[in-house]
């Protein structure tokens, strides 16, 4: 690493800079140490889930019958949408699946979204401020979609509890996938089924949260080496204006095409996650 | 990339966002649009009550209009029925009327005869006598031949 004011040295240490999250004590230098808190991660996705409480609690306060604004229909669609979806796919009695669906659609949303402000404005404008490093999008962030994916797996086992009972779930996380009908392999198929239902249940945490965190960190990285094209700039030769040519072609496509992505993977994310509830209130 | 405490507090502000959009957030949209739902659901019954309320008023009038009709044709061939029966009484009246004028009439011209005839009877003595005397050419005392006169007058 250069030194720290000044712009990277080269385009390795340049993207290695901006994967680094800022980091709630920086004097812990072991980056995989387990007491490391990401503040950028952390406030981001705070001040974002702000801006979701908000502007719904603004709407919903005024949530008017007769006259709705256009911005309340507007919120009203993304209702529906999540709306529609849970009563298709969720069948059970629990009032939280809607509201939760909603939270992470809007939220995870609003969150890949940061991917659309260029790579550089928001981490040159902390390091006037004297912050050196700064991840704009906390859903690159492994520790959010982990958060947000393991919160889902376990509220769908505790949906599970609550729909079947505390041992009609032991006995069904014990004879399912694999069913028997005399008891001597019923026995002789708890161990595996065991086993089946852990990896299963692991399996949707971890795929939930890898999902999304690596289309949007894989999308950010791709900023980053578009951002690259025009920073080779070494003067007003043909291959210097190439690239600065290449950097605004491919950045305005990647842009609209990562539209598709922050929309899709918010949505998958959210359907993923009605899904799994849906999943563990019905009987096997 | 790593797994660290962040998990703890990303999961935290995620716990926390999910409870305030279940609590303050949802239900009170959610009902706008279930409010929604029904005022329109209710509108549009509404509004087929109101088509059905119509026929049924059309059919209503209808009916009425046709009462009415036959009432009116009712009235009338009763109002003429009463006409022609005042003519008839009419005539009748009249007719009673002018035999009592005549009845009347004829009674004055009997009197009216009788009346003459008495005259005439006391016209007819005087002449008799007038006669008498200028065929006798001699007065006839009119007191003493008053018993012969009074015969004369009930002999005519």
């Amino acid at each position: 690493m250069s030194a720290e004011h000044n712009a990277p040295a080269n385009a390795t240490e340049y993207i290695s800079h901006h994967l680094m999250n800022l980091r709630a004590n920086p004097a812990l230098t072991d980056p995989t140490d387990p007491s490391h808190f990401h503040l950028d991660t952390f406030w981001i996705a705070l001040i974002l889930g702000f801006v979701f409480v908000g502007i719904f609690g603004l709407v919903a306060r005024r949530a008017s019958v007769d006259k709705p604004s256009k911005f309340q229909l507007f919120i009203e669609l993304i209702i529906e949408l999540v709306d529609s979806n849970v009563k298709d796919i969720f069948h059970g009695k629990s009032k939280i699946v809607a509201p939760l669906a909603l939270t992470v659609f809007v939220w995870v949303t609003l969150m890949n979204a940061m991917d659309f402000l260029p790579v550089d404005l928001l981490p040159k404008i902390a390091a006037e401020f004297g912050i050196q490093y700064l991840k704009v999008v906390p859903t690159a962030d492994i520790n959010q979609g982990l958060a947000m994916s393991l919160s889902v797996v376990l509220l769908s086992v505790v949906l599970g509890i609550q729909a079947k009972g505390l041992v009609g779930f032991v006995v069904e996380f014990f004879t399912a996938p694999f069913h028997a009908e005399g008891t001597v392999m019923k026995i002789i198929l708890i161990p595996i089924n065991g086993a089946m239902q852990l990896i299963e249940y692991g399996s949707r945490g971890l795929s939930l949260a890898l999902r999304l965190v690596g289309n949007m960190f894989a999308g950010e990285l791709v900023f980053m080496l578009i951002a690259l094209l025009g920073m080779s700039w070494t003067g007003a030769n043909p291959g210097s204006i190439l690239g600065l040519l290449g950097q605004v072609v491919a950045g305005s496509a990647w842009a609209i095409f990562h539209i598709l992505i922050v929309i899709l993977q918010a949505y998958i994310f959210m359907m993923l996650t009605i899904v799994y509830c849906g999943l563990a209130v019905e009987e096997h | 990339m790593n797994i660290n405490a962040s998990l703890f507090g990303q999961a935290l502000v995620f716990a926390i966002l999910v409870l305030v959009t279940w609590k303050f957030i949802w239900p009170p949209l959610i009902a706008t649009l279930e409010e929604r739902a029904k005022r329109i659901a209710d509108g549009l019954s509404a509004a087929d009550r109101a088509k059905h309320d119509l026929e049924l008023a059309e059919k209503r009038a209808a009916e009425e209009l046709r009462k009415a009709k036959s009432q009116a044709t009712e009235i009338i061939a009763q109002a003429e029925k009463r006409a022609s029966q005042i003519v008839e009484e009419a005539k009748d009246a009249a007719r009673v009327e002018g035999d009592r004028l005549i009845a009347g009439a004829k009674a004055e011209v009997d009197q009216q005869v009788h009346h003459a005839k008495e005259t005439l009877r006391q016209q007819v003595s005087v002449l008799a006598v007038a006669g008498a005397e200028k065929i006798l050419r001699k007065e006839v005392d009119a007191a003493r031949h008053a018993d012969l006169l009074a015969s004369l007058k009930a002999e005519l």
